[in-house]
This record gives structure tokens, C-alpha cells and sequence, in this order.
């Protein structure tokens, strides 16, 4: 359970952050997209016998690339996350069908679970994910400028392409990092929800990309101890308190527009 | 060319085979304030854009003080405010303060926090542009007039000697315009700042600016107070009292 909750939180953290930028830019299905496609990167690990985090996390990052690639080749950008998708989710179903003995392990990145939690999990999101907020505390500013603005970024000499494919390469880590705690079909939900409970109640950046972390750190944690002490699915619990999280700052809003 | 700050040579671009510049060749002087007028469509914003370096020119050349912009890299020297900035997403999280610090990025290098310095010249930026008691405010609460005062102190965060201005005043009221166009003069005049506006406003870029540039797929150049006449026919051609002329409300 300790476990489950350092991962959880530092997982919390970083999808949280990445979020309110995905979700500025329109592009909050890119977490769900990425994570059918490291979906094949699982089941290839599995196939091949390597550790699976680890191919997964190859075949997200490429699969970034290559979305950032096809968009560059005037591909839109939801169309190419949906031909990653395809192809991300084809090749794990083929991988599966050839091999039969794999299903109930697979189940477990699908839909995630804290038991199966391993040290090498942590240790992975634990150095990786301290990297990725690193990298993305360095360039903070220039994809703020990017978010709020791409063309005028790219006259004050932001290299704009380039940092949209770190944006995405993040993501893509901060996925494959997740899903151990949360499962691949809930991942985006960490990405999206926190950021769109802070938004609406941001009057500048900082504070939404502070009132994003500290909502889905609150969550994140709170949802695993339920999930613990009622013995619940843990992806499924985080995901419903941050829904409920996110109903109740609905209400917020209405109560305050009527004062 | 000496003393040149922006510079076009036999520049031509077009979309796809349809012609939007061609071989305009002109030469913006530091301390000019060019104000650039045309028709819709006949190649402004391009113009705008190629010398920013977003587009590529299929032929000739575009010098930024000197320097050919496939080379240029000290964005810090331009400014550039661009055309419908106030179209940004209202319900975007981000204070005045952090949108003009944007512009400051250029002097203070990538990856790069803002130091002391870098933060004491975002807030001259927002006191020039009139706005320092608004910068902890959400840029989507201002009115139209003020949110372009915080791209002007964007585009000054970074103390540009060169500022661009594509139509900076659409949608803005005309008490807000008036000061926008008085402030203009003032960084020209008294900050010997060159300036290029593309307005379709004749009257303002009239008195407002030294040099008139008339585009329309071609470019020239004629002084604002003995050009003017000129200027307006090379851009809306002889027969200009067919060409409504209404101002959008």
C-alpha cells in the first residue's frame, strides 16, 4: 500500500501538470490515445519477455514522435493520434491472440492494481518521473508561451516544433507511468479531470497548474486509501472521487455565480 | 544596408500559384514609423509574416537589421504583435503580468528563469503600455482596449528597437484606438522606436506615421505628408472612390 501511494502520488503530480497544458491546447483525448497505443507495447513486452513498462514506454515514446511527425506531414492532429491508436491497440490483440497464457497479467495494466506493484515499478516511476518534472519545470515558460500562443512563441525564437514534441514525449512517459496504478483505460482521466477542476477557478497559470496537482495529489490519495480498506478496483476508485471532485466544483461555480 | 532594420529584395510569395507578394523590394530605417496600408487580401499579413521568418519567401530575400532571416536569431530586437490578438481563449488562466513576461523570453534565453532584471522590464513594459494596475489580473476579465495594451507590453517586454503591429486595433473602441495611436507615437518619437503598422485605417497611418507603405501584391514606399495621394492610388488604384469605405463597427 505505501507502495501504491509514493507511486500514486508522484504519477499524480505529473499527469496533473501535463494536463493543464493538454487540456488548454484541445488536446485532452492525446493521454487516452497514447495509452491504447503503449497497450501494444505491454503486450509486445510480454510476448518478447521484457520487462513490459520498459517496451511500453519505447513504444509510447515513438508513437509521439510519430504523431508530432504525421502532424508535421499536415496529417491533422486527431487523425494521427487515431491512427497511432489503431495501431497501438491492433498489435497488442494480434500479440495476445498468438500467445494464450499472458490474459490475466494483461488485465492487470488494463485496469490497473496496486498488489502487482512491483519495486521495479517504483524505482522506474520514481527516477523517471522525477526526470520528466524536471524537464518540465525547465521549460515551463516556453510551453506556456506555446499554450497561450504558438505563433507569437515562435517570433520571440521558441523553438515551437521541437517543444511540442517534448510536450508529447512527456505525456507519452507520464502514461506509462500511470498505468501501473490506474490502468491503461483510465489514464487520460488523471490528466483531464485535475485541470479541468483548477481552470475554471485559476485567475492565473500558477495557480491552475498548482490547483491541478494539489486536486488530483488530494485524489489520487484519498482514492487509493478507499479502494485499500474497501478492497475496490484502485484505478476506479481515484477515478470516481476525482469525478466527484469534479461535479463538486461544478456546484461551486453555480453557487457563486448566484451570490 | 546601413541603418536598414527590416529589408525586402525582389520578394516574391504566393499560396498555392496564387500570387500574394511580388518583387517587393523596400527598406525600413531605424527610427521610421512606416504604417502600411492595402486592400483585404492584398498581401499585408504576408508581408507581415515573412518578416518575421513564419514564412519562407519562394524568391528573394529578407533581412532583419542586416541580416538575412534564415540566419537572424536575436528575436529579442523585434516586437511583434499580431493580428486578432485579442481572439485568444477568454477563459485562458493567465495574469497580465504573466502574458506580457511571454515577451521577455527572447533576452532572458531559453530554459532560463526571469531573473530580477528580466521581471523589473516586464513591469516598465506594462507601466509604458499603461496597464501596471491591471498585472494581477486574469487577461480574459479586461476589455478589449486593454488586453491589446498587454500584447503591446508583451511585444516591449523585451525592449524590441523594431515593433510590428498587424491591425492591432480591430474590434477595439475608438477612445481605446486614439490612446493606442498616441502611445505608438510615443515610443517612435520618444523612444526612437521604428515602428511598422498595418492599419486599414488611411486617416490614422495619415497622421500618425512618417512613411507610408502601399501594398497590393507589390509594395511602395511614399512620405506620409506629401505621398499620401500617391500612396492611396498605388493601393486601391485610380478609381478608389468606387471602393466603399466604411469602418466596421
Amino acid at each position: 500500500m505505501q507502495r501504491a501511494l509514493v507511486g500514486g502520488i508522484l504519477i499524480a503530480i505529473l499527469c496533473s501538470t501535463v494536463g493543464v497544458f493538454l487540456v488548454l491546447r484541445r488536446m485532452a483525448m492525446l493521454g487516452d490515445g497514447l495509452a491504447h497505443i503503449s497497450f501494444g507495447g505491454i503486450a509486445a513486452g510480454m510476448f518478447f519477455n521484457i520487462y513490459p513498462m520498459l517496451s511500453a514506454l519505447l513504444f509510447s515514446i515513438a508513437a509521439a514522435i510519430g504523431i508530432q511527425k504525421l502532424k508535421t506531414m499536415k496529417v491533422y492532429s486527431d487523425s494521427a493520434i487515431a491512427i497511432f491508436f489503431s495501431f497501438g491497440l491492433a498489435l497488442g490483440v494480434v500479440l495476445v491472440s498468438l500467445s494464450h497464457g499472458f490474459n490475466a497479467d494483461l488485465m492487470s495494466y488494463l485496469f490497473g492494481s496496486i498488489l502487482s506493484v512491483s519495486g521495479a515499478d517504483i524505482t522506474l516511476i520514481s527516477v523517471v518521473g522525477i526526470l520528466t518534472l524536471c524537464v518540465l519545470a525547465f521549460f515551463y515558460k516556453e510551453l506556456f508561451y506555446i499554450t497561450f500562443d504558438e505563433e507569437s512563441a515562435k517570433t520571440s525564437g521558441v523553438p515551437v516544433e521541437r517543444l511540442n514534441t517534448v510536450l508529447l514525449v512527456l505525456t507519452a512517459i507520464a502514461v506509462v507511468l500511470s498505468m501501473r496504478i490506474v490502468g491503461i483505460l483510465l489514464v487520460s482521466s488523471l490528466m483531464v479531470i485535475p485541470a479541468s477542476i483548477a481552470l475554471p477557478l485559476s485567475r492565473n497559470f500558477r495557480q491552475a497548474i498548482f490547483g491541478s496537482v494539489a486536486v488530483s495529489v488530494a485524489s489520487v490519495a484519498l482514492g487509493l486509501v478507499i479502494a485499500y480498506y474497501f478492497d475496490l478496483a484502485a484505478g476506479g476508485a481515484v477515478v470516481l472521487v476525482l469525478v466527484a471532485a469534479f461535479a463538486a466544483m461544478l456546484v461551486y461555480k453555480r453557487l457563486l455565480k448566484r451570490a | 544596408m546601413d541603418g536598414s532594420v527590416l529589408e525586402f529584395e525582389n520578394v516574391s510569395f504566393s499560396y498555392g500559384g496564387k500570387p500574394a507578394l511580388k518583387d517587393a523590394t523596400f527598406a525600413i530605417r531605424k527610427g521610421d514609423f512606416v504604417g502600411m496600408i492595402g486592400p483585404n487580401g492584398s498581401g499585408k499579413t504576408t508581408l507581415v509574416k515573412l518578416a518575421l521568418g513564419l514564412l519562407k519567401p519562394d524568391k528573394g530575400k529578407v533581412r532583419l537589421f542586416g541580416k538575412e532571416i534564415s540566419g537572424f536569431r536575436e528575436w529579442g530586437r523585434l516586437g511583434y504583435v499580431p493580428q486578432k490578438a485579442t481572439n485568444f481563449d477568454q477563459n485562458f488562466p493567465a495574469s497580465v503580468f504573466e502574458v506580457a513576461s511571454m515577451g521577455r523570453i527572447p533576452k532572458a534565453g531559453l530554459g532560463k528563469r526571469l531573473s530580477g532584471a528580466d521581471m523589473e522590464a516586464v513591469g516598465s513594459a506594462l507601466e509604458i503600455a499603461g496597464i501596471a494596475s491591471l498585472r494581477e489580473k486574469r487577461i480574459g476579465d479586461l476589455s478589449g482596449g486593454q488586453q491589446q495594451r498587454v500584447f503591446i507590453a508583451r511585444a516591449l517586454a523585451a525592449e524590441p528597437e523594431f515593433l510590428m503591429l498587424d491591425e492591432p486595433t480591430v474590434g477595439v473602441d475608438q477612445k481605446a484606438q486614439h490612446d493606442f495611436y498616441l502611445l505608438l507615437e510615443k515610443l517612435n518619437k520618444k523612444m526612437n522606436m521604428t515602428l511598422l503598422l498595418v492599419s486599414h485605417d488611411i486617416g490614422v497611418v495619415a497622421k500618425s506615421a512618417s512613411k507610408i507603405a502601399c501594398v497590393n501584391v507589390s509594395v511602395s514606399i511614399h512620405d506620409a505628408k506629401s505621398g499620401i495621394d500617391r500612396a492611396i492610388v498605388c493601393a486601391y488604384g485610380e478609381d478608389f472612390g468606387r471602393v466603399p469605405h466604411h469602418h466596421h463597427i
